[in-house]
């Protein structure tokens, strides 16, 4: 990974959270200037969390495809962990979860990292499916059943199938001599991955500084249309100006692909928000205390992933798997 | 009524805590405190509450076989060392492996729930067990609750901080466990899970059994919210 584009990616993202730790730094200890201490504080605790999942990265990109599957994994089986801690399940539903958790999920991660796309595209979608719906039949509890069962395969598709498009990423071939050390891949990863966040921050950006209409007030108060809007014209245009980090796309390509990928991390950070929104209401939701976590991070990233992956495909053109 | 004078009196010479487990014993301990955290995924609060070495009950609701397990390993370490969990001999002492990890690892007290007799009062054994140094986890319910809601307590408590009346009680709520691990299974799912440590209480001068269970009961479930 030693080429001059991925260098100019590295330096450009450690300029760019150097510059903003100083600044946050800076306004931390100089609280007169107007600004909502609140905000600051936001503004640094997410700093801190992109140095983190920067050094995280960069240490499975290093360690290769299969760490960054792997890392991938648990992060699907944490944030799966926290989905169905969150869903309410009642005890004929225990086989079927052990299942899921112990079988289904690291199966699907090992077929990706075999960049077995013929069976992992359906694995999850089709026959964890089948056998959730079978295994909780066999339980014997048929109360609620649809909504038991189509919690658990919500769950399995947005915390684990779709997240896994990601790792995914790097095992399509991308045509060039430059890319022996699928480090054009790992590229295309951090391009998914920076723009995702980007899109994230910009929306709430754009949504405190120009915001007027919510999206959906009851699901959420601080999604608004010109956060949307903000967010996804702004990703755009953060995806051409690096349009040269990501290689099968010409810059119209990738313009339009931080568009999508603004346009689906929104509407997963809105689909979490539903989810939270109906659990807060009927209960008390103590049980993540102290947890607040993963799945707040990679709402966004999980609806972006699948898109973004077959974005890819048809611009290579490229036969998967 | 007996001080807390007389009980010592009646003590073996206490041990040094800990001292008496093997190392291999101990790294067993520290690795399944370890795993049971993980796989529990529990977070640990203490609620106007200090975890210390001092003499405690702590009380807790009881949902899952791995409630005593969790609920030791929530400790920190030193703590750990001093905590002997009270469980059921008919469950624990049932195969090697149980029997093992209740006597050698957590040095669990075993009550014998179907023989109970007078002279030998499961109180009596607790206290005679913990002497002056070692604390306790008990589950006043009495068995695990299969609905989720915490059930009555039974009045093992009561006689516990009317004998001894120095030892805090300490509330702990279990939270989602019997997710984790329920009734009649024997695989678990790794949810999360919430450990509340409360702040402690004592038996007032003059309170009467049902009313002071009543208090603990509550205690207990105001660490719920």
């Amino acid at each position: 990974m030693n080429d001059n584009r991925t260098i100019a990616l590295v330096a450009g993202v450690l300029a760019l959270l150097t510059v903003a730790t100083v600044i946050g730094q800076f306004l931390k200890r100089h609280p007169d200037r107007g600004l909502d201490p609140a905000a600051i504080r936001t503004f640094n605790n997410r700093l801190r969390g992109w140095w983190i999942l920067c050094t995280v990265l960069a240490a499975a990109f290093w360690l290769g495809t299969t760490a960054t599957v792997v890392l991938f994994g648990l992060v699907s089986f944490w944030a799966l962990r926290e989905f169905i801690t969150l869903t309410p399940t009642r005890k004929g539903d225990h086989r079927a979860l052990f299942w899921v958790f112990f079988l289904f999920t690291p199966l699907h991660y090992m077929l990706v990292g075999m960049n077995r796309y013929d069976i992992f595209s359906v694995f999850l979608p089709v026959y964890a499916t089948l056998f959730v719906l079978a295994r909780v039949a066999f339980a014997g509890d048929y109360k609620r059943f649809l909504e038991r069962t189509a919690k658990i395969q919500a769950g399995l598709v947005v915390c684990v199938y779709c997240l896994s498009f990601a790792p995914a990423l790097l095992q399509i071939p991308i045509e060039g001599a430059a890319n022996a050390d699928r480090s054009g891949n790992f590229r295309l990863l951090f391009f998914l991955i920076l723009l995702v966040q980007f899109a994230d921050c910009m929306q709430y950006v754009w949504s405190r500084m120009l915001g007027q209409r919510l999206v959906a007030s009851a699901v959420s108060s601080n999604r608004t249309w010109e956060g949307l809007l903000g967010s996804a014209t702004s990703t755009a245009l953060l995806a051409a100006a690096l349009w040269w980090a990501a290689p099968p796309f010409q810059l119209w390509q990738a313009t339009l692909a931080g568009l999508v990928i603004a346009v689906m991390g929104f509407a997963g950070g809105m689909t979490m928000s539903a989810i939270k929104r109906d659990r807060g209401v009927k209960d008390y939701g103590t049980l993540v205390v102290g947890h607040g976590g993963v799945l707040d991070r990679i709402d966004s990233m999980c609806f972006a992933a699948p898109v973004f992956y077959h974005i890819t495909l048809l611009v290579t053109g490229a036969k998967p798997g | 009524m007996l001080s807390p004078a007389d009980i010592t009196e009646t003590q073996p010479s206490p041990v040094r805590p800990g001292s008496s487990r093997s190392p291999f014993c101990r790294a067993s301990g520290l690795a399944l405190a370890a795993l049971a955290r993980l796989l529990s995924g529990a977070s640990v609060r203490w609620i106007a509450s200090q975890p210390d070495t001092c003499q405690r009950v702590y009380f807790a609701n009881h949902t899952s076989h791995l409630d005593a397990l969790v609920v030791w390993s929530s400790l920190p370490q030193p703590i750990r060392e001093v905590t002997r969990p009270v469980a059921a001999k008919d469950y624990w002492s049932r195969g090697f492996v149980r029997r093992w990890l209740a006597e050698e690892v957590f040095d669990a007290i075993l009550i014998d729930r179907t023989d109970i007799k007078v002279h030998q009062s499961p109180v009596d054994m607790m206290l005679r067990e913990a002497g002056t140094s070692y604390s306790l986890i008990v589950f006043p319910e009495g068995g695990r609750s299969v609905t989720g809601e915490i059930g009555e307590f039974k009045s093992g408590l009561y006689y516990l901080a009317k004998k001894r009346p120095d030892i805090e009680l300490i509330p702990v709520h279990i939270d989602n466990l019997n997710r984790v691990l329920p009734r009649g299974e024997f695989l678990p799912v790794p949810l999360l899970s919430c450990i509340s440590f409360g702040p402690p209480l004592w038996l007032e001068r003059g309170e009467a059994k049902l009313e002071f269970l009543a208090r603990a009961r509550r205690a207990l479930l105001a660490l719920k919210e």
